[in-house]
C-alpha cells in the first residue's frame, strides 16, 4: 500500500517547529554556563586544577633528553609563538653538535633553530664521527647567579623552582644577562626590560606542560614535578640512568638536567 | 666560516686540547654586547674621581705640602666628575624611568644595589670637604660679591663668618676627619664597580679577585694624569707659573701608582695563562685575538711600556723644568687614554667572548645612539662645563 506524502501544510509546520526547538536549544547552550572543562585541554600535569595552588608543595624539573632530539626546531616555534618573542632573541633554542674524527666540534645554531635542521652542513671537510641536537633553555638554577645580581629584586626563585622576572621592576641593567652562564636572558627590545624561559609557569599553574614540551615530537622535553612519584621525570631522575647539568663548575645547581650529553656540551 | 675556523685555530695552536672547542659557534643570545660604552665610561669617570681625591687626600691628610697648589682644584674636579657619573648610567638603563628602584631598593646580594648609598655618601662628603676647605675663601668672597653670588656665598657658607683661630682649628680638624673617611669611601666607590665585574662568574676575564685592584689602581692612575694635565693646561693658558715641585711630586705618586696598576694588569694576564684554569682558552683567544690590537699594541705598547720608559727618564736624568712639564703632560695625556682603553678592554672585550666558550662576537660602536660615540663625546664635555661654572664660585687655585 502506498503511504500517503504529508500535506504540504504539515511538511512546513513541522520544518519550523524544528527550525524553533533548534533555535532555543541553541541559545540556551549558549547561554547556559558549560563548566570550564567542555572545551578546556586535559590536565597535563596531575594534582594542579581543581584546587588551591599550594606553591611549596611542587618542585618541578626540566629533563632533555639528547639522544631523542632530532634537532625538528618545534619547539622553538611553539615558543616563540607563545611569548611572541622578537626576531634575533632566543628564550629557547637547538643547537647542532657536530664532532669530526679529529675530535674538533663544530656547533651551529642557526636562527636559533627555529626553522629546524633540513640539511646537513656542507661546510665540514673531515669524516664525522657524531652529530646531536642540544636544546637549550632556562636552567632555572636553585643558587641563580641572576637573582643573586639583581640590584632591584625583580629577578626571583619561586618556592616551587622557577626563576622568574618581575618585568614591572626590571630597569633593564642587563647585570643578570652577565652573571648568567647560560647567556638564556636578553633586553626585549619591545619592553625594554630583561626577559627569559620561564618554562612556562603561567600553562604550569592551569595544570598544562611547557609549550615546548607539548609539541616536542620525540619526548626529547620532560617536564613534572618531583614531588609526583608518577612523574616520568621522578622516575628518570631517581633512576640509575646518567644526567648531568651544564657548567657544573658554576656553582648554580640547575633544575634542567641532560641525558645523553657528550663533555663537549657547554 | 672556514676563514673564521682558520683564524681562531691559529690563534689557539698553542692551547692544546682546548682549541677543539674554539669553532667561532656563539650562543644565539650572545651577538649583543649589552654593557657598551656608558658602562665603559662609569668606571672611567669614577676612577678620575678617585685619583683627584687621592691628590686631595694626600695634601689635607697626609701633609704633602708640594701639593698645596693642586689641592682644592683637585676637589672641584673630582666633584664635576662625580656630578655626573650618574649620566651615563641612566643612559645605559632600559628602562631609565625607573632609576630609583636601583637607587632605593635594598637588595644585600647584589653589589650593583649598594650604587645609591655608596655614590650618595661620597657626594656628600666631597662636598662638605670642599664647602670646609673652601670656606675662609668664600667667607671673603661674600663680603665682596653683590646680588645672587651673594646670596649663594651665604648659603654655602652656612651663613656663618667666623674665621677666628678656633673656628678655622675646627674646619682643620673636620676636614682631616671628611678626608680621613673620604679615602675609604672612594675606595670603595671605585673598588666596588671593579666589584661589579670581578664578580661575574661567568665571565672568565672578569672573574678575578684582582679586579678591583686593578681598577681601583688604574683609577688612581688617570685621575692623578687628569689633574697634571689639566694644572699644566689650564696655567699655561692662562699664563700663570707652573709649581715645579707640585708637578714633580704629583709625577712621582703617578709613576708609582702606575707601576702598581700596570704590574696587577700584567699579573692577570699572566696567572690565566700559567694557571690554564677552565677557559682559559677563551681568555688567551680574546688578547691574542679580537683584543690583539687595543689591548697588546694600545694597551701594554704604547699605553703602558711607553709612559714607563718616559717616567724612568724623567725620574732618573735631570733635566730643564720646561722639558719636565712638557713631558708630564705628555705621559698623563697617553696614562688617560691608557685607562680608557683599558676600561674599553674589560667592558667591551669582557663581553666579546660567547658563554658558549667556543667563539667570540663583535662590536662596533655607532654615532648616533643613547649609548654612541656622540653621547660619549656630550656626556665627557658636561664636567668640563660643570668645571668652568665651578671656577665661576670657587677660585681654582691657592694663589688666585
Amino acid at each position: 500500500m502506498k503511504i500517503k506524502d504529508p500535506s504540504p501544510d504539515m511538511k512546513k509546520r513541522s520544518f519550523l517547529k524544528n527550525v524553533l526547538n533548534g533555535t532555543i536549544a541553541g541559545s540556551l547552550y549558549l547561554v547556559y554556563p558549560m563548566g570550564a572543562g567542555s572545551f578546556e585541554t586535559p590536565e597535563q600535569i596531575p594534582g594542579i586544577r581543581d584546587k588551591a595552588y599550594d606553591i611549596h608543595a611542587q618542585e618541578f624539573t626540566f629533563i632533555v633528553d639528547i639522544t631523542r632530539c632530532i634537532g625538528c626546531g618545534s619547539c622553538c616555534v611553539a615558543d616563540k609563538r607563545e611569548y611572541n618573542v622578537p626576531d634575533g632573541n632566543y628564550r629557547t633554542w637547538v643547537e647542532r653538535y657536530v664532532k669530526g674524527f679529529s675530535d674538533q666540534i663544530y656547533v651551529d645554531c642557526p636562527n636559533g633553530g627555529l626553522d629546524g635542521y633540513q640539511t646537513p652542513r656542507s661546510d665540514i671537510k673531515e669524516e664525522i664521527r657524531d652529530t646531536f641536537f642540544v636544546p637549550k633553555l632556562c636552567n632555572m638554577c636553585k643558587e641563580a647567579p641572576c637573582v643573586q645580581v639583581c640590584p632591584v629584586g625583580a629577578t626571583f626563585i619561586t618556592p616551587d623552582g622557577f626563576v622568574l622576572v618581575d618585568e614591572k621592576r626590571c630597569v633593564g641593567c642587563a647585570y643578570c644577562i652577565q652573571a648568567c652562564p647560560y647567556s638564556v636572558r636578553f633586553i626585549n627590545p619591545v619592553t625594554r626590560v630583561v626577559e627569559k624561559c620561564t618554562w612556562c609557569y603561567h600553562r604550569v599553574r592551569k595544570g598544562l606542560l611547557p609549550a615546548c614540551v607539548e609539541v616536542c615530537p620525540t619526548g626529547a622535553r620532560k617536564f613534572g614535578s618531583l614531588k609526583d612519584e608518577t612523574s616520568e621525570v621522578y622516575k628518570i631522575l631517581k633512576g640509575p640512568g646518567v644526567l648531568t647539568v651544564l657548567r657544573k663548575e658554576m656553582g648554580t645547581w640547575p633544575a634542567l638536567y641532560y641525558k645523553g650529553a657528550r663533555m663537549e656540551v657547554v | 666560516m672556514n676563514t673564521l675556523l682558520a683564524s681562531t685555530s691559529m690563534v689557539s695552536d698553542s692551547m692544546g686540547p682546548a682549541n677543539m672547542l674554539l669553532s667561532n659557534f656563539v650562543f644565539p643570545n650572545d651577538f649583543h654586547v649589552h654593557w657598551s660604552m656608558m658602562i665603559v665610561l662609569y668606571p672611567y669617570i669614577t676612577g678620575l674621581v678617585d685619583g683627584a681625591f687621592i691628590i686631595a687626600a694626600l695634601y689635607y691628610l697626609f701633609d704633602v705640602k708640594s701639593l698645596r697648589p693642586v689641592a682644592r682644584f683637585s676637589l672641584l674636579f673630582a666633584l664635576a666628575f662625580l656630578a655626573i657619573a650618574t649620566l651615563p648610567l641612566l643612559l645605559h638603563l632600559g628602562r631609565p624611568e625607573r632609576n630609583l628602584n636601583m637607587l632605593l631598593t635594598p637588595s644585600p646580594s647584589s653589589a650593583m644595589a649598594g650604587f645609591g648609598y655608596i655614590y650618595a655618601v661620597s657626594m656628600g662628603v666631597l662636598v662638605f670637604i670642599i664647602l670646609f676647605v673652601y670656606r675662609p675663601v668664600l667667607v671673603e668672597l661674600r663680603s665682596t660679591s653683590k646680588g645672587w653670588l651673594q646670596v649663594l656665598y651665604r648659603a654655602i657658607t652656612f651663613d656663618s663668618i667666623d674665621l677666628s683661630d678656633d673656628a678655622l682649628k675646627l674646619d682643620a680638624k673636620i676636614i682631616r676627619f671628611l678626608v680621613a673617611i673620604g679615602i675609604p669611601i672612594a675606595a670603595i666607590l671605585h673598588g666596588y664597580v671593579g666589584f661589579i665585574f670581578g664578580g661575574v662568574k661567568a665571565n672568565p676575564t672578569w672573574s678575578t679577585p684582582l679586579m678591583p685592584v686593578i681598577f681601583l689602581f688604574s683609577a688612581c692612575v688617570s685621575g692623578i694624569s687628569a689633574i697634571i694635565l689639566a694644572y699644566i693646561i689650564i696655567r699655561k693658558f692662562k699664563a700663570r707659573p707652573i709649581d715645579n715641585g707640585c708637578i714633580i711630586t704629583m709625577i712621582k705618586t703617578l709613576t708609582g701608582f702606575f707601576i702598581l696598576a700596570f704590574s696587577f694588569e700584567m699579573l692577570e694576564v699572566f696567572s690565566h695563562s700559567y694557571l690554564k684554569s677552565g677557559y682559559h682558552h677563551m681568555v688567551e683567544g680574546l688578547l691574542n685575538g679580537v683584543l690583539a690590537n687595543s689591548f697588546w699594541f694600545w694597551q701594554v705598547k704604547m699605553g703602558s711600556v711607553l709612559p714607563l720608559l718616559i717616567l724612568g727618564v724623567m725620574g732618573i736624568f735631570k733635566m730643564r723644568s720646561y722639558v719636565y712639564n712638557f713631558l708630564a703632560a705628555g705621559v698623563s695625556a697617553i696614562l688617560l687614554i691608557q685607562v680608557l682603553i683599558m676600561r674599553w678592554n674589560v667592558v667591551i672585550g669582557g663581553q666579546l667572548m660567547s658563554k658558549s666558550a667556543r667563539g667570540y662576537t663583535e662590536f662596533h660602536p655607532l654615532w648616533f645612539d643613547k649609548e654612541g660615540i656622540i653621547a660619549v663625546i656630550i656626556v665627557m664635555a658636561i664636567p668640563f662645563a660643570i668645571l668652568f661654572v665651578l671656577g665661576k664660585i670657587f677660585p681654582f687655585w691657592a694663589d688666585e
